[in-house]
């Protein structure tokens, strides 16, 4: 079996509980790379308790996720070291939030905010630090003559869209987004998801993505889990799911989708 | 049942059955005891009236719709998959390399433009991007899709215009196995005869066809054989 056909990352049994109350209950899954994989539902039904799990931001009660290092080596993601998350923050992984404001540093220029990544992993030539964070501008569609904007004076897409140059300048492996689109007019959430597919495709990224949208799960995703009360109660191909929904939960969902 | 060794799809025994939950767990059965096999080279029309099912079978051998009960086996070289129980993965992989689809419906991503639609579906395919654009070109062009609109995104175009982008994206890859729900249903006579010839070309190719024709004169022009899916229901 070739490393592509290897899961890089493989969650079993994730179980966090707050006291009585069940945040997240045994949900297992694989992740492979080039896959984004869609967790759908309401608020509270535990997909950004999961997201926070498989991020390393919360530990579980039960369950453990195995990741693939980029040295081939699988590790038990909860058993590495302080620096080696840190590392995987810093390089491998990438964190799109909801809100811009904790992914960026707003008082950092837009530029210093994509370099900074480019720094902690030991970048030091300041011209090819900048020349690195004008391509991910532009790649992004951001025009390169903000450069040394602070996001406070962009539009929301715009922040959006540098988050995701941010998270991207260190070519990682896996991003996690927590309702990327959220909040976003329509036109700019085309844009932005337009922008994703290429860079899943052109980069072999894989993602996990949290949405209550079900366009945006279709647009983006291949595989969906859709959760309530903390448990995965369906699963399986995006298209499937959501044309043939199974379970009565997400029969209720997809019709309450407007768009279809 | 063994597949036979030129059968690239073999359809044995299915059923389909929607439950709806939100009528009160209401079940409504479809079909039950589906089965036929294609071969390469061959067109096999779904017949029947509207509503009998023929859709679903298109999307239950596609994966877009559960199967309930039985088999679809679909042949890719000397290797055999059976979407009743394939992983969402392996379904991806069959729909890469082995099954097209042309739907009833375009469904493509806001801000791409036509051209890029369908050559990104070649693309999907393996295709190389240089030939990948350039049969795109191609199928535009042969559909009358003025080359004015191949940069524009298809959601701005007319219903027409739509299933013609829908119908280069599905023959623009070479998959040995293509599913048509009505490709010419909103076609005027030029393009449904450009469709027709699309159709002889790929059964030459050895492409294994199923498709839905409410049109009579396309369906005498194309099908090797037919199935009465009313005999399937359930």
């Amino acid at each position: 079996m070739s490393a592509a056909e290897e899961a890089l990352l493989t969650a079993a049994g994730l179980t966090k509980l707050y006291g009585a109350r069940i945040g997240c209950m045994d949900v297992s899954l694989d992740l492979y790379a080039g896959e984004v994989l869609a967790v759908v539902g309401e608020s509270g039904s535990g997909k950004s308790t999961l997201l926070s799990l498989l991020a390393t931001q919360l530990r579980p009660t039960h369950g453990h996720i195995r990741y693939r290092m980029r040295d081939g080596v699988v590790r038990d993601l909860f058993t590495l070291g302080e620096a080696e998350r840190r590392f995987l923050w810093r390089t491998d992984w990438g964190f799109v939030h909801q809100d811009p404001r904790l992914g960026l540093r707003m008082g950092v220029s837009a530029g210093g905010n994509v370099g900074e990544r480019l720094m902690a992993v030991g970048w030091r030539n300041y011209g090819r630090i900048r020349g690195e964070a004008l391509a991910w501008l532009a790649r992004v569609e951001i025009d390169t003559e903000r450069i040394d904007d602070l996001p406070t004076t962009f539009s929301g897409g715009m922040r959006q869209r540098l988050q995701i140059a941010k998270h991207m300048v260190t070519a990682p492996r896996l991003v996690f987004m927590d309702e990327p689109t959220g909040g976003l007019d329509v036109s700019v959430q085309a844009r932005l998801l337009d922008l994703m597919r290429g860079l899943v495709a052109d980069h072999g990224l894989a993602v996990v993505i949290v949405t209550h949208d079900l366009a945006v799960a279709r647009l983006l995703s291949h595989r969906l889990l859709v959760m309530r009360h903390g448990r995965v109660i369906e699963t399986g191909l995006t298209d499937q799911v959501l044309d043939d929904p199974r379970e009565p939960y997400t029969q209720l969902l997809v019709s309450a989708d407007l768009r279809g | 049942m063994v597949a036979t060794d030129t059968a690239l799809v073999t359809v044995t025994g299915v059923g389909k059955t929607f439950v709806m939950h939100l009528r009160a767990g209401a079940t409504l059965p479809v079909l039950r005891e589906v089965s036929f096999e294609v071969h390469a080279g061959e067109c096999v029309v779904l017949d029947g009236p509207s509503g009998i099912g023929k859709s679903c079978i298109l999307k239950m051998i596609f994966g877009n719709y559960r199967i309930d009960a039985g088999s679809i086996l679909v042949r890719e070289g000397r290797q055999y998959t059976d979407v009743a129980r394939a992983s969402p993965r392996d379904v991806l992989r069959l729909r890469q390399r082995v099954i097209g689809y042309i739907s009833q419906f375009l469904r493509t991503i806001p801000r791409v433009g036509a051209l890029d639609v369908v050559a990104q579906a070649a693309r999907d395919h393996g295709l190389e991007a240089a030939t990948a654009r350039s049969r795109a070109a191609d199928l535009l062009a042969r559909l009358a899709i003025p080359e004015r609109l191949w940069q524009l995104p298809p959601a701005t175009f007319s219903g027409g215009e739509q299933q013609r982008i829908n119908i280069a994206r599905g023959f623009v890859a070479m998959h040995p196995v293509l599913l048509l729900d009505e490709p010419t249903a909103s076609l005027d006579q030029v393009n449904r005869a450009a469709v027709v010839e699309f159709i002889r070309h790929r059964k030459r190719a050895g492409t294994a066809l199923i498709g839905i024709f409410h049109d009579e004169d396309v369906k005498r022009l194309v099908a090797d054989r037919a199935i009465d899916v009313s005999r399937f229901r359930a």
